[in-house]
């Protein structure tokens, strides 16, 4: 019997396809695609100002919300923020990158890369909390830094308008080391993956040929491990540009996207308005992959 | 830290302290959460610390709404990661046995979740679900967290795949096996270890979600979101840090057992992502 309904299947591997298939896709299309098209047109209502109440038409009057000054400096923030992120990660992420894709045995790398990926997937909240205990006022860090005699510069950092704020858990400054912290290991992975395809036999020509070792990491290492960190970016820029995590814990009264959605959302109730402000960072996400892609960055995931 | 007898060149010494450094940077806040559970200071986060004390796990012990947040928590991602074993292993079968057309549309789509940020996803998720006008429960909450188990499971199942002999299974059933019999003995030994790593790292990451949750979750707390409404109404502080502490160790174990079985299995590299 059980041969029998073996042998059926065997038979018609569409059919079989058809059932591996069917239940992640119908899951997927129906749960996440459907999620994500209501988004698309609860975009396109939008909310009597007096009463409150969600008007289900057509119009792209909420659209030209998200365009008003404050939005748009809602948006321009934290472009900023996403990029100065990106760009620090990149500095910080390299070192060790190269470190585990040249230097370590087998087993070391091993090793590095679990110390490098548990971060990545563990306990986001718990890391950001970690860093209101480390910037609270009284905090480790403030400690550390009285001890190094630095009190005054880190109170001239502070004062600055833009970045500074009542101490470094309640301020913009506070918050990009939180960012820079949460997503390196995520800059990280891309990096190194790159460096492992330089092969050391490009290397070693590039010496025989006489360049010293600086020249050799300025003109053949950095070149070819850039698409790993056009990879990495993608996702410290798009992760930075969606959080509100961070921006409730450590910032001010000054909104960032994630921030201004889920406000919108939450205490303001205005669906519509919330779905359209994600757009900014889907469009923004959807541009920076297309240009990704043609830096070559896919290569590197 | 290269390894002793090897032939590949020596790190300059300033990457190795900066490789040192950026491993410090990452993991030594954890453990200042874990200090900070000793403190006897419930109003600011002095340091160095007051004193010490272990009041404070025996005051979470007794905290109710901690512990309810907890067991929902562990059926939330219990429950998930079922959901993402089946999901994903259907899924990594289907794209590995055959090529057809939109096989790269599938693993696009299963990637989404993860690649989109986590408001996206929420904020989707909440206007479906007030759309269809269904009630906040517990599997909104389930629902939410599958989209984005899924792909994990996926991952590993189908490179797992991808290193099986598509052999074995023709020898198999040339041998009189039927597909049931195939499959229990042929492909679950060879794909038992990636479903258990995928299922560990399936578990930590709904454990541990607070983004998409906070939009699906309606009026329940799951500790994430416990530990979230802390940080704005705190009440007895240092019970936050015990409860940041209990996250960290019940993520932390499956995802360390999750690496180490990854990268015994990949010969060469422990690349997981």
């Amino acid at each position: 019997m059980l041969l029998r309904i073996s042998a059926y299947f065997y038979r018609r591997q569409r059919l079989v396809l058809l059932l591996l298939l069917g239940p992640p896709m119908i899951y997927m299309v129906l749960v996440y695609l459907g999620a994500l098209l209501s988004l698309l047109i609860n975009s396109f209502y939008s909310i009597d100002d007096f009463s409150g109440v969600l008007i289900r038409e057509f119009t792209l009057r909420t659209y030209a919300q998200i365009f008003n000054p404050a939005n748009r400096e809602v948006f321009l923030r934290t472009a900023t923020m996403a990029a100065a992120v990106t760009f620090t990660d990149a500095l910080i992420a390299f070192p060790l990158a190269y470190f585990i894709a040249k230097f370590s045995s087998p087993r070391v790398k091993t090793w590095l890369l679990i110390g490098v990926t548990i971060p990545l997937w563990s306990s986001y909240l718990v890391r950001v909390y970690a860093w209101k205990l480390i910037l609270a006022k009284e905090g480790i860090l403030s400690w550390f830094v009285d001890l190094l005699r630095l009190t005054g510069p880190l109170d001239w950092l502070l004062g600055l308008p833009g970045i500074g704020g009542s101490s470094l858990s309640l301020s913009p400054l506070g918050m990009f080391i939180v960012f820079a912290y949460i997503w390196l290991p995520y800059m990280i992975i891309p990096i190194q993956t790159a460096l492992e395809r330089v092969p050391a036999s490009l290397l070693e020509a590039s010496s025989d040929l006489g360049a010293r070792p600086f020249q050799t990491f300025r003109r053949v290492i950095l070149p070819m491990s850039f698409p790993g960190v056009v990879a990495g970016s993608i996702f410290t820029f798009s992760l930075t540009l969606g959080d509100f995590i961070i921006p409730l814990v450590l910032g001010n009264s000054k909104f960032f996207i994630g921030q201004a959605v889920y406000s919108y959302q939450g205490t303001g109730g205005n669906i519509p308005l919330a779905a359209a402000m994600t757009m900014w960072p889907v469009a923004i996400m959807v541009a920076y992959l297309l240009l990704a892609r043609k830096l070559g960055a896919f290569d590197a995931l | 830290m290269p390894s002793e007898s090897d032939a590949r060149a020596k790190a300059p010494f300033g990457l190795v302290i900066a490789a040192i450094g950026t491993l410090l940077f990452l993991h030594v806040p954890m453990l200042i959460i874990f200090l900070y559970t000793f403190t006897p200071e419930a109003q600011t986060y002095t340091f160095p610390l007051p004193g010490f004390t272990t009041k404070w796990y025996g005051i979470a012990l007794q905290r109710e709404d901690l512990w309810r947040s907890l067991a929902l928590s562990l059926e939330v991602a219990t429950v998930a990661t079922i959901a993402a074993l089946v999901l994903g292993t259907l899924a990594a079968a289907a794209v590995y046995r055959e090529k057809f057309f939109g096989r790269e549309a599938i693993s696009f789509l299963l990637v989404l979740p993860i690649a989109l940020p986590g408001i996206v996803t929420g904020i989707a998720l909440r206007a479906a679900i007030g759309g269809l006008d269904l009630p906040f429960s517990f599997w909104t909450i389930v629902i939410g967290h599958a989209t984005f188990c899924v792909v994990v499971v996926y991952n590993n199942v189908l490179a797992r795949f991808r290193r099986m002999q598509a052999s074995q299974i023709e020898a198999s059933m040339d041998l009189g096996a039927n597909s049931f019999q195939t499959f229990r003995y042929v492909v679950m030994p060879n794909i038992a270890t990636a479903l258990l790593a995928g299922g560990m790292l399936a578990f930590a990451l709904s454990f541990d979600e607070v983004i998409v949750t906070t939009f699906t979750a309606g009026q329940q707390s799951t500790l994430p979101i416990w530990i979230f409404s802390q940080l704005a109404r705190p009440r007895d502080r240092p019970v936050t840090n015990v409860v940041a502490t209990i996250v960290i160790l019940i993520t932390f174990l499956p995802i360390f057992f999750a690496q180490r079985l990854s990268a015994q299995s990949a010969d060469t590299e422990g690349e997981s992502k």
